[in-house]
């Protein structure tokens, strides 16, 4: 298990250095003189000349690096161009928004996905099957952004039955917040819920067949106690599993939902940044993800190795 | 000679009828037979749909602006500068499949080599999962986000970006598969032989290992339509006044309320496309599954 949690470190440590040259080297790619697109506004060039020397940028290049190293590792990712504060400051108003939205959405998707996987598996070849195989088919396939848009459309405009767009902090008004990002999670959960639905009935299906399982019925454990008990564990490491290798595609899928509903997130920050050439933004987002991405998945590995005790002896989540 | 024969079992004589037994269990299930004439049609139509569209895409009338279905002349309606839906869904949709076939073709041009190397030279296995880490820490989106701040937001970036996040995918299965064919009798046979590694990669492994990348081109295919359907969306992607399906339903959403149909029908498409690709891909695996009809 030590050795297991070391070599897992190591590598994340490693992906983590390589990702940060990548952002440096690409930051370095952008067009045009850096410090001309950290100047924002004011392109004098005493204010040129203070820029380069505050970043360094008349440093080596390895120098360079050591002190971006540094910069960013006490969260100074630079000023916004476009606003004038602290991207620091930006991200403390807006990861929060994004990360209920992120969590709210895996609960979904696992309630979801478990629940129509499981009952896909025990229901074999039956309407229910078809329904919930159905069902994920099109979870995979439709653009959430425009299931949003739809729900936007016929839900929210039509009816008043959620706000459109907009967002309430969590600590003004707790009920009014889970108002306005109920909606937006639901739509983002859709396309998590279809792939652990699919990975849950598979894993239910091997499990139903396997001599554990005839033994325990054999024994004359009731067909419901059994379906439970392995279900459950079975679903739990499911639904790590697909978090963890899904989460690339839950960051990108929250970028879009939070464009879409309005909500005031790391995404539109990532979006307006773009469009409004805000390098220090767009560097910082670019870095923190991938960041964040690693040591979510260190975590996410842990858990796995908690979970399901066979990966700490192969060392190899399948 | 003797030996030479093991090495055919595998390449020669009998992948032909694996073949035909594949393709007669594709033939035999409904839903694959659907999805491939679907995609069948879209590829066409969306080959020659420069020629077939009713009108040009970016052929304007202002008279007729929010024209709904099934108005005479635009059987989709028109937009709010009154072009016609119908052409730009068509045209959209070839945009579509083309970064759908640009960004696969990236992923695998760079994804199966590295997965060969990785599942068949140990020394550069950790190398290459190493980069694979690397290439997964930055999601399509951020990748896509990135590659526009540098190089600007365009079709082919787009493509790109979507391409890059897929080779982590690619290099997965290439290099289980790899790893599985490496350990049979007919890859050692040939070692015996005196094949060169280059020789056995590409004579032996990379034959028998068609069947998983053509499965993962197939389920790589719809995430890379959705991918450049949301890039578009977002302004990342196709530039207006380029048909896309994604922007197309950008600009609806500005009118959603007034004419729906425009939000509506560029959205269906791209799920018909992305779903068809699915349901094919589905298929695909479970026909070419050694264990049968398990599903």
């Amino acid at each position: 298990m030590a050795r297991y949690l070391l070599t897992r470190a190591w590598q994340s440590a490693l992906t983590l250095l390589l990702s940060t040259i990548v952002v440096f080297v690409g930051v370095r790619a952008l067009p045009g003189d850096p410090a001309l697109a950290l100047a924002g506004e004011d392109r004098s060039p005493e204010a040129l000349e203070a820029i380069r020397r505050h970043y360094g940028l008349d440093q080596p290049l390895p120098v360079q690096f050591a002190q971006y190293v540094e910069r960013m590792a006490q969260g100074d990712f630079g000023v916004s161009i476009r606003t004038g504060t602290p991207v620091s400051s930006m991200l403390t108003t807006a990861l929060p928004v994004t990360v209920e939205l992120s969590v709210l959405a895996i609960l979904i998707a696992a309630a979801l996905g478990v629940g129509a996987g499981v009952l896909a598996a025990v229901r074999r070849g039956r309407p229910a099957e078809w329904l919930a195989n159905g069902l994920a088919l099109i979870g995979l396939s439709v653009p959430h952004f425009w299931l949003g848009l739809l729900a936007i459309l016929y839900l929210s405009v039509a009816t008043g039955l959620f706000p459109a767009s907009g967002f309430v902090p969590i600590l003004e008004d707790p009920v009014d917040n889970l108002h306005h990002i109920v909606l937006p999670a639901v739509i983002l959960g859709t396309g998590l819920a279809a792939i652990i639905m699919r990975q849950t009935r598979s894993a239910m299906l091997d499990s139903l067949s396997s001599d554990y399982v005839r033994t325990a019925k054999a024994k004359g454990l009731r067909p419901r106690a059994v379906i439970t008990r392995h279900a459950l564990r079975n679903s739990l490491i499911v639904v790590v599993t697909v978090v963890g290798l899904q989460l690339g595609g839950l960051i990108s899928g929250a970028v879009v939902t939070e464009q879409i509903f309005g909500l005031p997130g790391f995404g539109k920050m990532t979006i307006d940044a773009v469009f409004q050439r805000d390098y220090p933004v767009i560097q910082a987002v670019v870095l923190l993800t991938a960041a964040a991405y690693i040591v979510i998945n260190f975590f996410v590995d842990l858990l796995y190795s908690v979970i399901d005790p066979r990966i700490r002896v192969t060392g190899d989540p399948a | 000679m003797t030996v030479l024969t093991v090495p055919m079992a595998e390449t020669g004589a009998a992948s032909i009828t694996r073949r035909t037994r594949v393709l007669r269990r594709l033939r035999r299930n409904p839903l694959a037979v659907v999805s491939f004439v679907v995609l069948a049609l879209a590829g066409v139509i969306a080959l020659l749909s420069p020629w077939l569209a009713p009108y040009s895409v970016d052929q304007t009338d202002f008279a007729r602006t929010f024209a709904p279905p099934g108005t005479a002349g635009h059987l989709l309606g028109t937009d709010d500068l009154g072009r016609d839906v119908l052409s730009r869904i068509m045209l959209g949709a070839r945009a579509s499949l083309q970064v759908g076939l640009l960004a696969v073709a990236t992923s695998l041009v760079i994804g199966v080599p590295l997965g060969l190397a990785a599942g068949y030279f140990r020394a550069w296995d950790a190398v290459i999962s190493r980069f694979t880490d690397l290439l997964l820490a930055f999601p399509f989106l951020i990748m896509a986000v990135g590659l526009a701040a540098i190089r600007g937001a365009s079709l082919g970036n787009a493509a790109v970006a979507i391409g890059i996040a897929q080779i982590p995918g690619v290099i997965r299965v290439v290099r289980s598969d790899t790893l599985r064919l490496k350990s049979l009798d007919f890859v050692a046979a040939a070692v015996v032989d005196g094949a060169s590694d280059l020789w056995v990669l590409a004579r032996h492994i990379l034959p028998n290992a068609t069947s998983v990348i053509l499965v993962q081109a197939t389920v790589a295919i719809p995430a890379a339509i959705l991918g450049e359907a949301v890039l578009s969306f977002l302004g990342l992607g196709i530039q207006p006044p380029a048909p896309s399906l994604g922007t197309m339903l950008a600009t609806a959403q500005q009118f959603a309320a007034r004419a729906p149909w425009a939000a509506v029908f560029p959205g269906v498409v791209i799920m018909g496309l992305a779903l068809a690709f699915n349901v094919f891909g589905d298929a695909l695996r479970d026909a070419l599954d050694p264990k049968g009809d398990r599903r």
